[in-house]
């Protein structure tokens, strides 16, 4: 048998062909996983700022720098992008996974693996149906439609509602779950897998998926609150 | 002790049907002492004398290194102990079960031949596909002339210890037989004799690994927990490090024809 030198001739099909392997799922899966992680860090930040007692002042500042600034906008392209690759592959390789087991296990145990591993695509979509009714309040009001009022008026006026706060921290548990193999996981689909600093990775992967989707919960709750206490 | 086994039956005049029904057997002379597959054996002579058919397993060395005996006990591969195959394990080590649900292995890439029987072959063309070194056959090398440092003798030692007993492949969550593979993967490329064919080991064998129909890895853990041998994650992190590497490395393909030699940089030599 003889092989040559496979030429791609300037194309991108060895990034596709690089992609359609289970591995280069894996790393695809990882690297969008890790971005969103980075995402979700920044726009807490700016979430904090809803927190601050001076009738949004601050917040709404902060949304309107957003729009107004190009490097953001161009970063939203790769949100988007990043997202939309994240479900895609995610409930691809869910699929593929399920019609790999064929029949199941009459007794299955639960103590080889940990209960967030085996429940990456239920915690997964729950955040998309999510992401679905997050984009349509803040997203489609504010960009595609031009609504009049301000981001924070948006803001307060969807948490002073019961189910949308409850439905809100509801989400943020499951968010916590995904991160809590998500985040160290991303790590070992990248190669990355040493006793020299795997201990550090996964404390630092159970401590972000503790507080950030924690503070996230706690910006609704509060608002929530302050309306209940203020009637 | 008594023990009452529900055991998975397939394609034998006992189960009547084609698709498997599970069958309930009650022993109750079994000693502590005997191992899972004696008790199994006592099982079947008593089935044999009864008329009946007796239950297919399979095993070869009986003692931990030929991984033929792979079945799942209660939902644990090899049964519930850490670290062994099946027939290693000793009815001592059941005595808190009063019920053992046997099933074979379960996986679309593992069929089901008869009972608890399944075939693996799918493992050994994963293994034509890459699991190999080409070498000329020369004079017999001088001692040490190929130096490699202990602590990587001693990993590659620990990857190539896989027995190809499947159990990683019947406890993982997603079916992925990515733990097997890993562990060829990483003995080949540790060593310097597996370091010319490398990157193009890591994509046929992958390409080989999702043409049989194995899951994806989702770095669940469960095929490190249940590995007989002791292989790790770490060894599907090296996998996962040797595919990103022949990622951004020049691909190989099978050429029809038979490449000369000397054609240019764009034409090269493996293998014969
Ligand atoms: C901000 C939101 C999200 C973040 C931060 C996030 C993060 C992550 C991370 C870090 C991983 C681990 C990747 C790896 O193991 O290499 C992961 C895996 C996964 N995510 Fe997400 N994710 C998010 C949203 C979603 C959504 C909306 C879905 C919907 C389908 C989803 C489905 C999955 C699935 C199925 C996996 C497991 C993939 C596998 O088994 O290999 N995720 N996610
Ligand atoms: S990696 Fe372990 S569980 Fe998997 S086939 Fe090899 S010895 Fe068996
Ligand atoms: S019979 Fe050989 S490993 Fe069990």
């Amino acid at each position: 048998m003889s092989y040559q030198i496979k030429n791609y001739k300037n194309s991108l099909r060895w990034l596709t062909d690089a992609v359609s392997l289970s591995t280069g799922k894996k790393y695809l899966m990882g690297f969008t996983g890790f971005f969103l992680i980075m995402f979700l860090m920044v726009h807490l930040f700016g979430n904090m700022l809803l927190l601050k007692h001076d009738g949004g002042l601050a917040f709404n500042a902060y949304s309107k720098s957003l729009l107004t600034n190009v490097l953001i906008r161009v970063i939203e392209i790769f949100l988007f992008a990043g997202f939309i690759l994240h479900i895609i592959f995610g409930i691809t390789v869910s699929i593929q996974n399920k019609n790999a087991r064929g029949k199941q296990y009459a007794v299955k145990s639960n103590i080889t693996s940990s209960f967030f591993s085996r429940h990456m695509i239920e915690t997964g979509s729950f955040i998309l149906i999510f992401l679905l009714i997050h984009l349509k309040t803040f997203f489609y009001a504010h960009r595609i439609m031009d609504s009049n009022l301000t981001m924070y008026e948006s803001v307060v006026m969807a948490f002073q509602n019961i189910y949308y706060t409850g439905f809100y921290v509801f989400i943020m548990i499951l968010l916590s779950f995904h991160l809590m193999h998500g985040f160290q996981s991303a790590f070992q689909s990248f190669g990355l897998n040493h006793n020299k600093y795997s201990p550090l990775i996964k404390i630092i992967g159970l401590f972000y998926a503790v507080v950030v989707p924690g503070l996230f919960a706690l910006i609704p709750f509060y608002i929530y609150m302050e309306k209940i206490t203020l009637q | 002790m008594e023990i009452t086994l529900k055991i998975w039956r397939q394609g034998s005049q006992e189960s009547k049907k084609a698709k498997g029904a599970f069958e309930t057997y009650k022993l109750n002379d079994i000693q502590e002492d005997m191992s899972f597959l004696e008790m199994l054996d006592v099982l079947n002579e008593k089935l044999l004398h009864e008329g009946f058919e007796p239950v297919a397993f399979s095993h070869d060395c009986r003692e931990g290194i030929c991984g033929s005996c792979g079945v799942v006990i209660n939902g644990r591969a090899h049964g519930p102990l850490k670290g062994i195959t099946t027939c290693q394990l000793h009815m001592r080590h059941l005595k808190k079960f009063t019920t053992l649900v046997i099933e074979p292995w379960r996986a679309k890439a593992f069929p089901v031949i008869k009972d608890l029987v399944v075939d693996r072959s799918a493992f050994d063309r994963i293994l034509q596909a890459g699991g190999y070194i080409s070498v000329n056959t020369g004079g017999v090398p001088d001692a040490n002339s190929i130096l490699i440092g202990k602590h990587i003798a001693d990993e590659a030692f620990v990857a190539a210890s896989c027995i190809g007993c499947g159990a990683c492949v019947a406890a993982c969550p997603n079916a992925s037989a990515n733990l097997f593979v890993s562990a060829k993967i990483s003995h080949l490329a540790l060593l310097p004799q597996g370091q010319p064919e490398k990157h193009h080991r890591v994509e046929s064998i992958l390409k080989a690994m999702d043409k049989e129909g194995f899951g994806n890895c989702s770095n669940a853990g469960a095929c490190e927990y249940e590995c007989p041998k002791g292989i790790t994650l770490k060894n599907i992190a090296k996998l996962n490090r040797e595919y990103f590497e022949a990622v951004f490395s020049a691909s190989l393909e099978e050429h029809p024809t038979h490449a000369h030699h000397g054609k240019g940089d764009e034409s090269m030599h493996v293998g014969h």
